[in-house]
């Protein structure tokens, strides 16, 4: 670990701290119907939209009219996606002649971008055609994080409103977040990705002609548009295979710092909107600091493990951290960083590959993955899952000190308890349980690229990171087998939505509630006790259920390299 | 039910439409205007001919060119198009080696390109980014230190004084940016550029 690299790591830590505010309270007034400075521009489009689908913007609707919406919107979206995947060879812009993505591969892809997910069996710039990329995963892209933000809105409002029958209005969240937050994001951060040469054409992939007199056939497309909501919305999926360690997808060092500024910046900033909507900015904060407490012990572990590198390589005589899959501009402590980050959001871009970490530098992004994605988050899907475990810990400390448990005004009673443990209970139940089929199922070993426990590492990842909706990989194991495409969507459907329903479900027993002021009695929800007591629960609930699965992977690794065993 | 059927239709193609069309083809034709260059891959010309991108590594082998970091990228075997060979630098089809740390393959093949580099250069130990795969098996960079591990070899192989390919290479180093962002590195093609112009002269 160097001086500099610190450096690099603080300066991002302060540059997500310093958006926190300003976007926070830009995303409450559009949140809220306010007016905004980009009303002239976009608010013909905006009333031009709800004319268009009949949507009465004053109009709101219950918890559950609101999930419905975005349900029956969900299932016109992977119509629309799983028909243009299978359709892509007779559509236009297909200037590379790419064929008809096959049946389980656009149903595993199609499910992989409608729920945030973003994992990548399909090899961008050699399966996808331009059609696809802009008219099929941007817009998804685009839609999944608006949805994300949505239902995060749903809730926080849950706990904002008293005696409340609705939770807002779907349609209208989705557009305004589209079009107020992340559109003018988008075109900010287009613009400045092609300035540091991210390439954004239509033209065909180009022939060169080597130094030494070989041909390359180098891949470029409309990429810039693309990778500016892949990282803003927390999506990750690349325009190239090698998503951000292309160096098309990410040039510059300054390319790196500010897409893993733009993956934590519409998160981060969310907290504060929740603190903003229950009236206390504080209530936020400290959820931002239980999050920033975890990222940073990640960061360290993953940086350190990196810096010490591979032992088999040091017996070589080999110095410098293990540079096996990462990238000369951004060494080890932006690779290591950005490893963190996106597995800490739901985004799971990689600028280095995983499965060329460490074991321990590895481990690191599997458990913020496990944890849930809570470490500030997909935008939205970090709050509400944030949130669950906020209720748990309240629950729980309700129960250690004989008070009613109680959060900013609202009542958390058995029912919101037990909504909360089904959406935490169900993504270990998944991601366990398909790894355990998997290694003992043997075309499914077959995927396995690594030997040893590295082999299973992989697996469990593949399943941690689907069910996670995070789209990062150990990429090593093939993923586009029959098995691994089925059973993989099936997991990122059911870790998106098994959460999102219930979280819903809270959202309107919680709005239905009487806000209640704050007496004697009540647990202080702000401070560093909070902090502490937040990631605790997160800590005994996280490691209670895939601590064991941990030692059987990354951890035995790590001792068999230390050992010097290969495999 | 039947009452979100239409919001969900209408705007779902209206979104669709925006975010998937309009905005992309919009950005591509302000990024067209603006960094036309960079829009098109940063493409390198010499003499009228497309050689490369700026921004994407290519494969050296001889021994009068700075050589690259190893390249784990693969394409269709010619003779059998289920199975893949290697291509190192194929920039149609990004990957990494996605090695583990553990991974007998890995540690055979970085000792295996340790022990060609010491018999090229014995004086020193190869810089770690000299015997490594990239993420994106297309890394266009490699560390100062790698550049200049390789500047005997190189020098020999075009008649050209030592210190005169340091210097090339000196030239050619970019630090961190503002120093601190990223890490000091050479662009090989603009380096092997560089040294054929040098060698013209």
């Amino acid at each position: 670990m160097t001086l500099n690299g610190w450096m690099q790591i603080a300066l991002f830590a302060a540059v997500v701290a310093a958006l926190v505010l300003p976007l926070g309270g830009y995303m409450t007034r559009v949140f809220n119907g306010e007016r905004t400075l980009l009303a002239p521009v976009l608010g013909p489009v905006e009333r031009l939209l709800y004319r268009l689908a009949a949507i009465d913007p004053a109009r709101e609707q219950s918890w559950l009219a609101y999930t419905l919406a975005m349900l029956v919107f969900h299932v016109v979206g992977f119509v629309f996606l799983y028909a243009l995947l299978r359709l892509q060879d007779v559509l236009p812009f297909n200037p590379a002649d790419m064929a008809a993505m096959p049946e389980e591969l656009s149903l595993n892809t199609a499910i992989s971008f409608l729920t945030n997910t973003n994992w990548q069996n399909y090899g961008g710039e050699s399966t996808m055609s331009y059609l696809s990329q802009m008219l099929g995963l941007t817009h998804q892209n685009f839609l999944s994080a608006a949805t994300g933000i949505a239902l995060a809105l749903a809730l926080i409002r849950g706990f904002s409103r008293s005696s409340a029958a609705t939770v807002g209005n779907f349609w209208v969240d989705l557009t305004r977040c589209t079009l107020y937050v992340l559109l003018p994001l988008c075109v900010v951060f287009t613009v400045f990705l092609v300035a540091q040469g991210v390439p954004q054409t239509l033209g065909a992939y180009v022939e060169a002609t080597t130094l030494e007199g070989a041909s390359q056939t180098i891949a470029v497309g409309p990429a810039a548009s693309q990778i500016a909501i892949k990282m803003l919305g927390t999506n990750g999926g690349g325009f190239f295979n090698a998503n951000a360690a292309h160096p098309f997808e990410n040039p510059t060092a300054l390319s790196n710092f500010l897409q893993m500024v733009s993956i934590f910046a519409i998160g981060a900033a969310l907290t504060n909107v929740f603190g903003r909507m229950v009236g206390d900015q504080r209530q936020g904060w400290t959820i931002l600091a239980a999050m920033a407490l975890l990222f940073v012990a990640g960061v360290w572990t993953t940086y350190w493990a990196e810096a010490s590198g591979n032992d088999a390589f040091s017996a070589l005589g080999l110095a410098g951290g293990n540079m096996e899959g990462k990238e000369v501009r951004f060494g080890i402590a932006a690779s290591a960083l950005f490893a963190v980050i996106t597995t800490a959001a739901s985004c799971g871009a990689v600028n280095a590959m995983h499965d060329s970490f460490t074991a321990l530098g590895g481990m690191v992004p599997l458990i913020n993955m496990q944890l849930g994605e809570i470490i500030v988050g997909g935008v939205g899907a970090g709050l509400y899952g944030m949130l669950l475990f906020v209720i748990l810990a309240i629950f729980v400390a309700g129960l250690m000190v004989g008070r009613t448990p109680e959060y900013v005004g609202k009542k958390i009673e058995a029912r919101e308890v037990k909504l909360a443990m089904l959406a935490i209970l169900i993504l270990p139940l998944l991601y366990l349980g398909w790894t355990a089929v998997a290694v003992v199922y043997p075309p499914a070993l077959a995927s396995i690229a690594n030997a040893g426990p590295h082999g299973f590492s992989e697996v469990l990842y593949a399943y941690v990171s689907q069910t996670a909706n995070n789209g990062s990989a150990f990429g090593g194991l093939t993923g586009n087998t029959p098995f691994y495409n089925l059973t993989g969507a099936v997991s990122m459907f059911i870790g998106r939505f098994w959460v999102i329903v219930p979280a819903m479900a809270i959202a309107g027993s919680l709005a239905a509630k009487r806000s209640l002021p704050v007496s004697a009695g009540t647990l202080p929800t702000t401070g560093f006790l909070f902090v502490g007591l937040v990631v605790g629960v997160i800590l005994i609930v996280g490691g209670l259920t895939f601590f064991p699965a941990l030692a059987l992977g990354p951890i035995v690794e790590h001792l068999m390299m230390v050992e010097g065993t290969l495999f | 039910m039947l009452k979100e059927l239409r919001p969900a239709l209408v705007l779902a193609m209206a979104l669709i439409f925006l975010t998937g069309l309009v905005y992309p083809l919009a950005m591509t034709g302000l990024a067209t205007a603006a960094f036309p260059h960079q829009a098109q891959g940063s493409l390198v010309e010499r003499d009228g001919k497309i050689v490369g991108s700026l921004l994407i590594g290519q494969e050296f082998v001889g021994d009068g060119y700075f050589h690259g970091r190893p390249s784990a990228t693969m394409t269709a075997d010619p003779a059998d198009p289920t199975k893949s060979v290697s291509a190192p630098y194929n920039a149609a089809a990004s990957a990494g080696s996605n090695l583990g740390p553990t991974n007998q393959a890995l540690i055979d093949r970085v000792k295996e390109d340790v022990e060609k580099l010491k018999g090229e250069n014995p004086a020193a130990v190869p810089p770690i980014d000299l015997v490594t795969t990239s993420g994106s098996g297309l890394d266009p960079h490699i560390t100062p230190e790698a550049a200049f591990f390789q500047a005997a070899r190189v020098a020999k192989a075009r008649n050209l004084p030592e210190t005169r390919v340091r210097q090339i290479v000196a030239e050619n180093t970019e630090g961190r940016l503002l120093g601190l962002l990223g890490e000091p590195r050479v662009n090989v093609l603009v380096l092997n550029l560089a040294l054929d112009r040098a060698s013209a002269k």
